[in-house]
């Protein structure tokens, strides 16, 4: 187990050595001076904009920038933000609310994902399947920005039952409207797949085996056909969490959020290649751990899984 | 008129200004208690400073409304954008060329620093220095001593006594002290020096305002001010302190306005412009900024130099149906522009000779623009670039359907995606097409709209425009010493832009603002930002 834990740690470097690559030429093949732009639409002096460029390296060879952004990570200095402020101060103000915001959304969409599936599945052909169906579709179909909008005009402004945005520090009661509103990415698909997975396993010789065993349907369903019937759901979940870190981009500009992906987002516009680069290492980073904790969930989950030393 | 004393004109002004306000708010006033609760803290909103807090390092709107509440310059504007004391007690000259520069007795920064004649000239020079590096640093070109090329101290600046010092610039310039209340002027304690980029975190200053504490500027969140006791000048706040919380979008603060979360806005997300005056009504404000735009054609292009290009440009001009595209496009959030400025600058005027160009008239367009075919047949296709990630695209559609139809030529807005990479085109002198323009003033005079703009190799002439007659009317007009008669010059000198049109005047824009039923007095200033002081608060 160990060892496998350690093997699946080494190969996550060279992922992270590509993705450092990949994004830091993506963010140097960006069209335009992010320095010129600093100035609005004024021009500064010439010799003003060759210092600024030469202090943010900007004025080497790409190959050169990429290493020695690499040294200096090495170092632990993931250098600074236009502002002046380090970068791994923004990572350390910025993630635990992202995390906070992902691991609540992942709460509801499991909860009322799973839920739902669960009995559409034992109640197949029912209505209250049916209309699970016509639910999940219409969210599938719409895209997040116009859930956050009106859930915070419907929800926020016209009722108030929440903040409209996400005040100081973020604390979670403000971050449940926006949770909500994340997890409704994958709700639809959450229900679906479980609804499938709760049918196939249904059919299963060991379910029959328990119930002319005499077991009663309470230990039946939770037991034999819920657990079984998780193991896509929770694959799933690790692809989704991904999406997730996408979808807070987008959440996060809305409900003003101070996450990752609102501070990304700027950090794209003004054209900050250290932090862009910092930021999206650390959320691969985040989703290759997630990774392993769902392979390593797979054998808790289904004892026939083994991991070899 | 030899000595020229701002503090008269500017404390008459002042006057006429409070009368004005006071006219119009004492009925609702009355009703609901005069001052507000001195404690309150007003919330707003406000974006993540793009630089550190180090006033000649910030030249954007996220740092520049922070930095005005902290720091106290010589001067600073009222609601018309009149220059009034603040940290200077007079502000002298004879020649247009050298100050002598007083500053009020007991003025102290927040650290317990007394403000005197080093902590501007120390300031200054700081800002000025090549190797610091500061975004600011053009700011001090004019002063003696100033230069792009190597590290120079400005000789320019010579301290008198404690409290006097004297300013030599490099050529007459009469709007120089109309330049002191901008940020890149303000002064900064001895103790800045040591750390930059730890004051730059945790600044110092001598403003109405100050920093609740260390670490009051939480980064992508908020930061919160408190009254600075000690300060003793004109801007004495009306409340109990200010907290700006930084949106990424306008939406997300228009929502906390609606929510009750925000109590003052100053900017309107685009999807709200058409309703937000039926929702605040008279808490809401749309009035002029000083924000001109326009586009600019570079006479390289073909058919745009010499005779040809004068009368295409004027076509062009006149085809354009300005009133139109602000009502639809921009639901009267811009106005038509009259003139190369704006109209919140004293000595602004609708009607100088030649403006009658910007009227639409497309008969005359279409004159012109056979008799600019008669010269040279016109080939090709008219662009404007644009950047796309700015909202641009409507105006530009519009404005080019309307050459399309009323010039009878092919024209088509050219986007690029971002907004870095249109600038970076047009700095590098790359661009083959008309490029949008626009000009924010950085202190309210006629000169700041002109001279950096269409002046002989400025540093934001974009379009490479040279003319020897505006270049002597703007010289002449910094030599005048009496505001009018500058202002007059300067005047004169559009009356040349209007023949040459370097830029085509589009309209001006407007500030967009609404605030919540539990403030009172909010006001905005000329450049565009709430007069956060007179701010009052009631609950």
């Amino acid at each position: 187990m160990a060892g496998y834990i350690v093997r699946r740690l080494l190969q996550a470097i060279p992922v992270l050595l590509g993705t450092t690559f990949l994004i830091y030429f993506m963010v140097f093949a960006m069209p335009g001076d992010p320095i010129v732009a600093l100035f609005g639409d004024k021009t500064p002096p010439p010799q003003v904009i060759e210092q600024l460029r030469a202090r943010y390296h900007l004025d080497q060879p790409f190959i050169v920038q990429y290493f020695i952004f690499l040294g200096n990570i090495f170092r632990g200095d993931l250098g600074v933000s236009f502002s002046g402020q380090p970068v791994s101060e923004i990572l350390a103000a910025t993630f635990p609310v992202t995390l906070r915001l992902a691991a609540l959304a992942v709460f509801f969409e499991m909860v009322a994902g799973v839920t739902i599936g669960l009995i559409s599945g034992l109640r197949k052909g029912g209505i209250f399947d049916a209309s699970a169906l016509v639910v999940s579709l219409i969210l599938i179909s719409l895209p997040i920005f116009v859930v956050a909008f009106v859930a915070q005009f419907v929800l926020g402004i016209q009722l108030g039952w929440f903040r409209t945005t996400v005040g100081q520090g973020a604390p979670i009661q403000d971050l449940i409207m926006p949770a909500i509103v994340l997890a409704t990415i994958s709700f639809a698909q959450i229900v679906r797949l479980t609804r499938a997975s709760v049918i196939d396993t249904e059919g299963q010789d060991f379910v029959r085996t328990a119930a002319s065993k005499g077991l009663p349907r309470t230990r039946i369903v939770p037991v034999h056909i819920l657990r079984n019937s998780l193991i896509p759901v929770v694959t799933y979940l690790a692809v989704d969490f991904g999406t997730l870190m996408v979808g807070a981009t987008v959440t996060e500009g809305i409900f003003n959020v101070p996450g990752v992906g609102r501070t990304l987002y700027q950090a794209i516009i003004r054209g900050e290649g250290p932090t862009v680069v910092s930021f999206v290492t650390v959320m691969v980073l985040i989703y290759l751990v997630v990774n392993l904790l769902v392979d390593l969930l797979y054998a808790v989950l289904d004892p026939r899984i083994r991991y070899a030393k | 008129m030899k000595i020229r004393r701002i503090g008269v004109a500017a404390i008459a002004l002042a006057a006429a200004g409070a009368l004005t306000l006071s006219g119009c708010t004492s009925g609702d006033a009355g009703s609901t208690g005069e001052a507000g609760d001195s404690t309150a803290v007003i919330t707003t909103n406000g974006s993540e400073p793009q630089n550190p807090l180090v006033p000649t390092n910030t030249n954007e709107v996220g740092g520049g409304k922070i930095l005005d509440s902290i720091f106290a310059g010589l001067i600073f504007y009222d609601a018309e954008g009149a220059p009034v004391n603040d940290m200077a007690e007079s502000i002298e000259t004879d020649d247009a060329q050298h100050y002598t520069i007083k500053i009020k007795p007991d003025q102290k920064f927040t650290n317990g620093e007394p403000v005197d004649a080093n902590s501007f000239v120390d300031a200054w020079n700081y800002g000025a220095l090549l190797s610091n590096e500061q975004l600011s640093s053009y700011f001090f070109e004019s002063i003696e001593g100033f230069s792009y090329d190597e590290d120079s101290e400005l000789t320019g600046l010579e301290v008198v006594d404690d409290l006097t010092f004297e300013v030599t610039l490099k050529q007459p310039e009469s709007d120089f002290p109309l330049r002191l209340g901008y940020s890149a002027f303000y002064p900064l304690p001895a103790s800045a020096f040591d750390d930059m980029a730890a004051f730059g975190e945790n600044p110092v200053g001598n403003g109405p305002y100050m920093l609740d504490g260390e670490g009051a500027w939480k980064h992508n969140e908020r930061i919160d001010l408190v009254v600075n006791p000690d300060y003793q000048g004109p801007r004495q706040p009306a409340n109990g302190g200010l907290s700006i919380i930084f949106y990424a979008t306008q939406e997300a603060a228009y929502a906390d306005l609606q929510g009750g979360n925000l109590d003052v806005l100053d900017a309107i997300p685009d999807s709200a412009l058409g309703t937000y005056e039926d929702e605040f009504g008279d808490r809401a404000v749309n009035q002029g900024a000083a924000i001109f735009q326009s586009f600019t054609i570079p006479e390289r292009l073909p058919h745009f130099a010499g005779d040809e290009g004068k009368l295409r440009r004027a076509a062009i001009s006149m085809a354009i149906d300005r009133q139109e595209v602000t009502d639809v496009i921009f639901s009267g959030t811009r106005t038509p522009a009259h003139d190369f400025t704006s109209p919140v600058i004293a000595g602004y005027s609708e009607d100088i000779p030649g403006s009658e160009v910007l009227e639409f008239n497309p008969d005359e367009a279409k004159k012109l623009w056979a008799e600019a075919d008669a010269i040279s047949p016109w080939t090709g296709t008219f662009q404007i670039a644009y950047n796309a990630d700015g909202g641009h695209q409507g105006w530009v559609d519009a404005v080019m359907n309307q050459l399309k139809n009323n010039l009878g030529i092919d024209a088509e807005g050219a986007p690029y995606p971002t907004f870095a990479e249109v600038r970076t085109a047009v700095t590098d002198r790359t661009i083959q097409t008309a490029f949008r323009t626009g000009w924010q003033a950085d202190y309210p005079a006629l000169f700041n709209f002109l001279g950096p703009l269409y002046g002989t190799g400025a540093g934001s002439n974009d379009g490479d425009y040279s003319s020897a007659e505006f270049d002597a009317l703007m010289k002449e007009g910094l030599a005048e010493t009496d505001l009018d008669a500058a202002n007059e010059k300067f005047q004169q000198a559009q009356e040349i832009l209007f023949e040459d049109l370097p830029a085509i005047p589009l309209w001006y824009a407007t500030v967009n603002g609404a605030w919540s039923q539990s403030v009172e007095n909010v006001e905005f200033g000329w450049n565009s930002v709430p007069l956060y002081y007179q701010v009052t608060k009631s609950e």
